[in-house]
């Protein structure tokens, strides 16, 4: 396969999970979403190190497997806190530092 | 059609449609489910590229770790009455037109003049070279995640403290 497709395929992954983040209420959903667009940046990582023959990317991509999964823990634990303090995750309900 | 193309075109029809069902289904419960199998395509996607040792890292991270915390934090957030609130807000026209031209500029810029063809030659073991360059050339970045990881987990049980 050309790079391309793999190019391809990982914008279409990241314009999905865009969409989600865009549309989605529920707080959880919008992580989901952050999780499809992070993923898409991986598969582009991984495509560049393997067509260019460089290791750089792959290192890079574990990397930023390792933040996402520390992005997802603390998320999910302001998730629960806001959850804990307003008794609802949805993020239109959640106007606390609106004027 | 060779395997690794079959392979390819099978992988990313499954990656793009779990993404679909992740963004589209009413129940968040299964778009987690949806989510873990776009996360083992993707596992696939790595391995059709030849890096073993990332698929590994992917599963076990993502699909296992993620996956995982994802189906408690909705366990403890949601309130399963079977309440049938909507989960999208009023704004998926917009959304969807602001995606879809965001998704043709880049394919369009893809595809407007060719790349690199052919994947360059591997040469020796891929896991290796990563755990080389990892302890010699960017020792200071995987230090750093190191730190951004305590902190960011220590910071996690913080919030998730209970009251007192």
């Amino acid at each position: 396969m050309p790079l391309e497709a793999y190019l391809t395929l990982a914008a279409i992954v990241f314009c999905i999970g865009m969409f989600g983040v865009i549309t989605r209420r529920n707080t959880i959903g919008i992580l989901l979403g952050i999780e499809l667009m992070l993923n898409a940046v991986n598969i582009n990582l991984v495509a560049f190190a393997r067509y260019h023959g460089d290791v750089t990317g792959m290192v890079f991509t574990v990397f930023t497997i390792c933040i996402t999964v520390t992005e997802a823990a603390l998320g999910l634990a302001i998730v629960i806190l806001l959850f804990r303090i307003r008794r609802t995750v949805m993020a239109d309900h959640l106007d606390l530092l609106k004027g | 059609m060779t395997l690794d193309v079959l392979a390819f075109w099978v992988l990313a029809v499954v990656l793009v449609g779990s993404a679909l069902a992740v963004v589209l289904s009413k129940n968040l419960f299964h778009a987690v489910l949806w989510l873990a199998l776009a996360l083992t395509g993707t596992a696939g996607i790595f391995l059709i590229l030849e890096a073993e040792f990332l698929a590994a890292v992917q599963l076990l991270l993502y699909a296992g770790g993620i996956v995982t915390i994802m189906v408690f934090a909705i366990v403890v957030t949601e309130r399963l009455v079977g309440e049938s609130i909507s989960q999208t807000n009023r704004r998926i026209a917009a959304g969807a037109l602001v995606v879809a031209v965001l998704a043709g500029t880049i394919v369009t810029t893809i595809w407007r003049q060719p790349l690199t063809a052919a994947a360059a030659a591997q040469t020796g073991d891929v896991t290796r070279d990563i755990g080389q360059a990892v302890m010699t050339r960017y020792v200071l970045p995987f230090e750093l995640l190191a730190l951004l990881m305590l902190a960011g987990l220590m910071g996690a049980i913080y919030f998730a403290r209970p009251d007192d």
